[in-house]
């Protein structure tokens, strides 16, 4: 089963987000999304200052056989972007919440994100 | 195509005991990783890997004429083998296109044994049956018969104590692209990753066993993923990407599968290889590594000074390089540096000749990594 920690709030595209003590925003792909991605050997990030649109692709992880975009939770702007991916995809699979986050964003956090129960049932349901 | 109407190997329930991923194939329910596609190929460079290829086709062909026939219409001439070894080689259409490459074992003066792409094996059949009537030969597929690749350094080691009593005692000393034949066992020095190994063609009913005596030995169950990373790092051309039947030998890389001599030699596709070989082929293979971070995906444009000038067969990341790279189909004398169109952006990348890796070394010199 993968993990789904009740401290986070969820896309229905499988990103999640966490809020932080300074306001920002901390976004990643669940632990559903690497396990169905297999081993990522490359991730393509937003520079810092970019704006980012909800809804719209604003990453792309690619595994050995396929890439996938993944979508701006929320509109803001890019704070930082996790540069150890550069050189370790791989801790994307191994700490999808932890050393493998993505990106950093300034803005609110959105009132349509999924609760882990939700995002658990989407992903139990697929 | 729904999960129950595909076909499945003798080692189907095997795969779902190793945890395997499974992934519709060619028609078949295939193990496409057993946790970590990156391990399993990493194990095969540094160890032994075993591959379930039970949905490859075989085929038995025998008779008084089996041995004229394949020099009709195979484009590699089967009276180069003696008995016991093996040829790759093509099976070509009139205008010298692909209809798909094989393995040819010669296992007597007057008997064969073909092993063909699982997804080209009714098109094959098709083909070699409307070609047979002139001959005295009988085609037999053998669905009776599992196969099982063990690849990597330590794969003939590990495997040889698990073999039986006869066919262990060919396998001694067996030199590579030749095999060993037993009953209904047949192993050969051959593979598709660029390490050493076997390919071994058993009864069905024994594969089970076979593979689970493997893997308690220490030879780590590998997906198809592993399959394809490997096999691009050995630059070998997969069927229906790298070469398809549009495709003449010349143009992507296996001109070294044609027999030209004996010139009287008239296989099936030779007057139309001929005029292209005598012209000049306007299109060739070659290898691609990119030179910053990125992977490859296959049909990706390739360009030199903004021009298109090809597009990727074969594109992906190679594990033991830990970079992108490709197989191309390009403009005949294509060489340097070029970029590859990947989505929005075009990645900086230098022309190679592969194999990329071959035994675990790598065989290509990287270009120093920049930022794209």
């Amino acid at each position: 089963m993968s993990q789904v920690p009740d401290t986070l709030r969820y896309t229905q595209t499988h990103e999640w987000l966490r809020q932080e003590a300074d306001g920002s925003i901390t976004v990643g792909i669940t632990d559903h999304a690497q396990a169905q991605l297999g081993d990522l050997v490359y991730v393509e990030l937003p520079a810092v200052g970019k704006a980012l649109t909800a809804g719209d692709a604003c990453a792309v992880v690619e595994s050995v056989k396929a890439a996938a975009d993944v979508y701006a939770p929320l509109t803001g702007t890019v704070l930082a972007f996790n540069d150890a991916l550069a050189s370790a995809p791989e801790l994307v699979n191994q700490d999808p919440y932890g050393e493998g986050w993505l990106l950093r964003v300034s803005g609110d956090l959105p009132p349509d994100t999924l609760d882990a129960a939700a995002y658990r049932a989407l992903t139990e349901s697929a | 195509m729904p999960a129950d109407l595909l076909l499945k190997t003798p080692l189907h329930a095997a795969h779902l005991a190793a945890g395997a991923r499974m992934a519709p194939f060619a028609g078949w329910d295939m193990p496409l990783h057993y946790g970590s596609q990156l391990d399993e190929h990493h194990a095969v460079r540094a160890g032994a890997g075993v591959f379930d290829v039970s949905h490859m086709a075989q085929a038995d062909l025998s008779g008084p004429q089996a041995d004229h026939y394949l020099r009709r219409v195979l484009c590699g001439d089967v009276a180069r083998i003696g008995t016991g070894k093996a040829l790759y080689t093509c099976l070509l259409n009139e205008q010298a296109g692909i209809i798909d490459d094989l393995l040819v074992y010669r296992l007597g003066a007057d008997r064969f044994r073909l092993v063909l792409n699982a997804a080209r094996r009714e098109a094959d059949l098709a083909w070699l049956r409307a070609r047979q009537a002139d001959f005295d030969v009988v085609l037999t597929p053998r669905d009776d018969l599992a196969m099982l690749a063990v690849q990597g350094p330590q794969a003939r080691t590990l495997t040889d104590p698990l073999l039986p009593a006869g066919v262990r005692a060919g396998v001694a000393g067996l030199a590579r692209f030749a095999a060993a034949e037993e009953g209904d066992w047949l192993v050969g020095r051959t593979g598709y990753t660029g390490e050493d190994g076997y390919e071994i063609m058993l009864p069905a009913a024994a594969a089970p066993a076979l593979w689970q005596a493997l893997l308690q030995g220490g030879v780590r169950p590998a997906g198809l993923g592993a399959r394809d990373t490997l096999r691009l790092e050995a630059g070998l051309s997969l069927y229906g990407h790298d070469m398809d039947d549009t495709v003449t030998p010349l143009e992507c890389g296996l001109g070294w599968t044609v027999h030209w001599e004996p010139a009287q030699r008239d296989f099936i596709g030779r007057a139309a290889l001929a005029a292209q070989r005598a012209a000049g082929p306007a299109r060739q293979r070659a290898g691609v590594v990119l030179a910053c971070r990125g992977v490859l995906r296959d049909g990706a444009p390739v360009l030199q000074d903004g021009r298109q000038i090809g597009h990727l067969t074969s594109g992906g990341f190679g594990p033991t390089i830990g970079r992108g790279i490709g197989l191309a189909r390009v403009e005949a004398g294509a060489d340097g540096a070029c970029t590859i169109r990947i989505r929005d952006r075009e990645l900086p990348a230098r022309f190679v000749n592969p194999p990329f890796v071959r035994e675990g070394a790598l065989r290509v010199d990287l270009p120093p990594l920049a930022n794209a």
